[in-house]
């Protein structure tokens, strides 16, 4: 009978690629969802000291970030290599922190703006005078909750 | 010749062999943008601002765990010279005072952190020194959670007996402004 026929003569069949696109169209949703776009480019070069009493920030929309660090090269020339601050996208000083924070304040509901934390991006070798003139605006202007960002210890 | 109608349905699929490519176009322009970022930090809350230092001398020496960390990063406690590895273990018996010691606090409750540094410190040492009371603290609770409510740790516990264990052991640090000492960078 035909139906035992055998299939001698064919070469091995191909393996389906048709489900292909879609594995792959999974991980694109995936790293899509987990990519955050950074909406400023760092000026500043922030490498974060290690800490082992870390807790994480949750909510981005409610987490404003102040760098501090020595300019980066490209902007050596024109800014020195002093530590600077770096308020969103553009240098600053610290008379800027209280216009800063309220422009960050006023785009977040009113009910949670109790929570709203900023995050403190500083250089591990940058000096203590210009982080207390941070830390004393914050004060001013009633931004008490701050988290100094850090990396988890080696180890 | 035969002609092939245009709307012979058999062969009008479009060719989705290329989806694939594109798609693996898209995902590697996200997985070079991609930049997972580390958001994790020391927490602290501020005190809020008044224009007169709050005065501690007031308070009893015997209450006061000061830390001094000049612009060179050394540290001096209590008056003496110390290394960081050892503040951890000096903090923790300062607030619990095992040994009823009259130079140590009286309770856990009147317990002060007085931190001041120079100008010229470095944020890491500041950091350090400010990761190394936090650490304190949490090893302290985290006893008092073993002890009392037989919990592995202090973040284990519920929400009321956390609170238990916070009046019980609550964190006061006090920070001075800084000292004009030091070379800035």
């Amino acid at each position: 009978m035909s139906k035992f026929q055998k299939k001698r003569g064919k070469s091995s069949p191909a393996i389906s690629t048709a489900s292909l696109p879609d594995i792959i169209f999974m991980l694109l949703f995936f790293f899509m969802v987990v990519t955050v776009m950074r909406d400023s480019e760092l000026k500043v070069k922030v490498s974060t000291p290690n800490a082992t009493e870390l807790s994480k920030l949750e909510k981005k929309s409610l987490v404003n970030y102040i760098y501090i660090g020595k300019p980066v090269e490209k902007f050596q020339a024109t800014y020195g290599t002093k530590p600077r601050i770096q308020l969103g996208d553009k240098f600053s000083n610290e008379r800027d922190i209280a216009l800063f924070l309220e422009k960050h304040r006023s785009s977040v509901p009113e009910n949670q703006r109790g929570a709203i934390k900023t995050s403190l991006r500083v250089d591990q070798d940058v000096t203590m005078g210009i982080v207390a003139d941070v830390k004393t605006s914050l004060r001013k202007a009633g931004q008490l909750l701050v988290n100094y960002s850090a990396k988890p210890k080696p180890k | 010749m035969a002609r092939k109608s245009s709307r012979d349905r058999l062969n009008n699929e479009v060719n989705a062999g290329s989806m694939a490519d594109i798609a693996f176009l898209l995902l590697i322009f996200f997985l070079v943008t991609t930049t997972i970022v580390e958001d994790k930090g020391v927490l602290v809350q501020l005190p809020p601002w008044s224009d007169e230092e709050p005065d501690i001398t007031k308070l009893n020496t015997r209450n006061v765990f000061s830390v001094l960390v000049n612009a060179n990063n050394e540290l001096l406690v209590r008056g003496e010279p110390k290394k960081i590895d050892d503040l951890r273990a000096d903090c923790k018996e300062f607030i619990m005072n095992p040994n009823k010691l009259e130079n140590l606090a009286e309770k856990p409750t009147k317990a002060i952190i007085s931190m001041k540094n120079d100008r010229g410190t470095k944020y890491k040492a500041y950091l350090e020194v400010y990761n190394e009371v936090k650490a304190a603290y949490r090893e302290l609770r985290d006893e008092e959670a073993q002890l009392k409510y037989g919990k592995e740790k202090y973040e284990y516990c519920t929400k009321t007996e956390k609170r238990e264990i916070r009046s019980k052991i609550p964190l006061v640090i006090s920070e001075a402004e800084p000292s004009n000492f030091g070379e800035e960078n």
